[in-house]
């Protein structure tokens, strides 16, 4: 154990800039609708409560994990599509790596389908590709993992709304406060500026943050190639636990 | 580095958790099994556990009435004595024996239960212990960014009055929003439904 990081006087989160942060109700996304509270958020610095929050240990991730190729697979096949190494890092608001925290994420198949019993859409289901799958980040705060590239598809939102090809993405961070679920999308994608649910974001630079790059050095050469998206959460301001792995 | 460093970075903008969250966060409830053995924070109880086992059960219900069944809560509370379990080092084999932490999707009626202990006190910043409670954030379809909110319980009542949290919600009938009822049985069940909109909307919080 390392013990609690104590909420002193400056040890508080920067607080979350939610103009930066889709607003609740947004009519262009129109599931938000009956689900976008009504009042204002009730503003409270985060007590010893939410300054803290969960861990989890590599011990609790089994080897293919953050194989989405192969960990779904039942007989050694692997998942059909465009094979891709996605990794990035996990920094705070003040550029510090955040390390050892939990990343999930999951993603439609190569063709645009989940496998969910709800899914709508008519692509095929791939046997060999359940569409999940989580890491735990290393001393500096990277991520990796291996998997194919998701499809774009319809979904019901307007006549013929498309989602741009994309990934989940749930991220912990080292308080409760921290707790995020956002998407990466793909560079390059002319989908990704006409997306009701990227629409939520107001700033085009916020969404920019979303997008991930396409790194031609870290591909697997005649195998997988590589994009990069680093996500940030939120920054502590203060500076106490300077050099220790959870600090600020 | 300055006492109050300027942040260098932006925080990455919050997306709706998608109507699949399911698969990401409790693959074996929606039926993708085999790659892990249980959803992450499904069983938060062990017989080493100190505490008094109870349930915390409700419903999530939108604006129209109808209960959101493509939802995922989390929980993080105190132990029995009012400890939160920070995190653990990365090289530490001490698992502890309670967590603290639980993740449930919402059912087909919209409905959720955790099998938890009673938490203990958590000191506020106001030096005064908290009342016993339950930090509380869910997602899903439609939910643009994660709410954060609390569960507090009912046969607390003197410790609820005198909560840091609850007495910033200054309309009685909002901070009841938060307050789960108890019903009796061989485990203790702490009903609270979350109403994300409508006349007995749950006050949400901005931390």
């Amino acid at each position: 154990m390392s013990g609690i990081i104590l909420p002193g006087a400056d040890g508080l989160l920067f607080q979350r800039d939610r103009a930066w942060h889709p607003p609740a109700d947004t009519p262009g996304y129109k599931s938000t609708t009956f689900r976008s509270p009504r009042h204002s958020l009730l503003a409270l610095g985060p007590t010893r409560s939410e300054m803290t929050g969960p861990s989890f240990g590599h011990e609790q991730l089994g080897a293919l994990d953050n194989d989405l190729i192969r960990n779904f697979s039942q007989d050694g096949t692997e998942a059909i599509g465009q094979r891709l190494i996605v990794y990035g890092q996990v920094l705070d608001e003040n550029a510090r790596p955040v390390p050892h925290t939990l990343v999930e994420y999951w993603q439609a198949n190569a063709g645009g389908r989940y496998r969910h019993k709800k899914e709508g859409y008519l692509a095929a289901l791939d046997p060999n590709f359940g569409g999940f799958g989580r890491s735990i980040t290393d001393e500096n705060g990277f991520y990796h993992f291996r998997t194919v590239k998701p499809g774009a598809y319809p979904w019901p939102n307007g006549g013929n709304d498309w989602r741009p090809a994309h990934i989940h993405f749930s991220v912990f961070g080292h308080a409760f406060a921290q707790r995020l679920i956002t998407q990466m999308y793909f560079e390059g994608d002319p989908m990704i500026w006409q997306c009701p649910i990227v629409g939520t974001v107001p700033d085009k630079s916020a969404i920019d943050q979303l997008i991930a790059r396409l790194d031609r050095h870290n591909t697997t050469p005649m195998d997988a190639l590589a994009y990069r998206f680093d996500i940030v959460l939120r920054g502590r301001r203060s500076t106490m636990f300077e050099n220790k792995l959870e600090g600020n | 580095m300055s006492l109050h460093p300027v942040p260098k970075l932006k925080e990455s903008p919050s997306q709706t958790a998608g109507p699949y969250v399911h698969i990401g966060m409790t693959p074996n409830f929606c039926g993708i099994t085999g790659v892990i053995d249980a959803d992450p924070g499904s069983n938060m109880l062990s017989p080493e556990v100190k505490g008094e086992r109870i349930v915390i059960a409700g419903r999530v219900i939108d604006g129209a009435g109808t209960p959101v069944t493509d939802a995922v809560l989390e929980i993080w509370q105190a132990d029995a004595q009012g400890g939160l379990v920070a995190p653990m080092s990365p090289h530490s084999n001490s698992t502890p024996a309670f967590t603290g932490w639980g993740r449930q999707p919402t059912r087909a009626d919209g409905s959720f239960s955790f099998e938890t202990i009673k938490p203990g006190r958590v000191e506020g910043p106001d030096g005064k212990p908290m009342a016993p409670h339950v930090s509380l954030w869910i997602v899903a379809r439609g939910i643009n960014i994660g709410l954060q909110t609390r569960l507090y319980f009912a046969d607390e009542a003197e410790a609820n009055q005198e909560d840091y949290v609850l007495n910033k919600i200054m309309d009685p009938r909002r901070r009841d929003t938060l307050i789960a009822r108890r019903e009796e049985g061989a485990i203790p069940r702490y009903v609270l439904d979350i109403h994300l909109q409508g006349d007995r909307e749950t006050v949400f919080f901005d931390i």
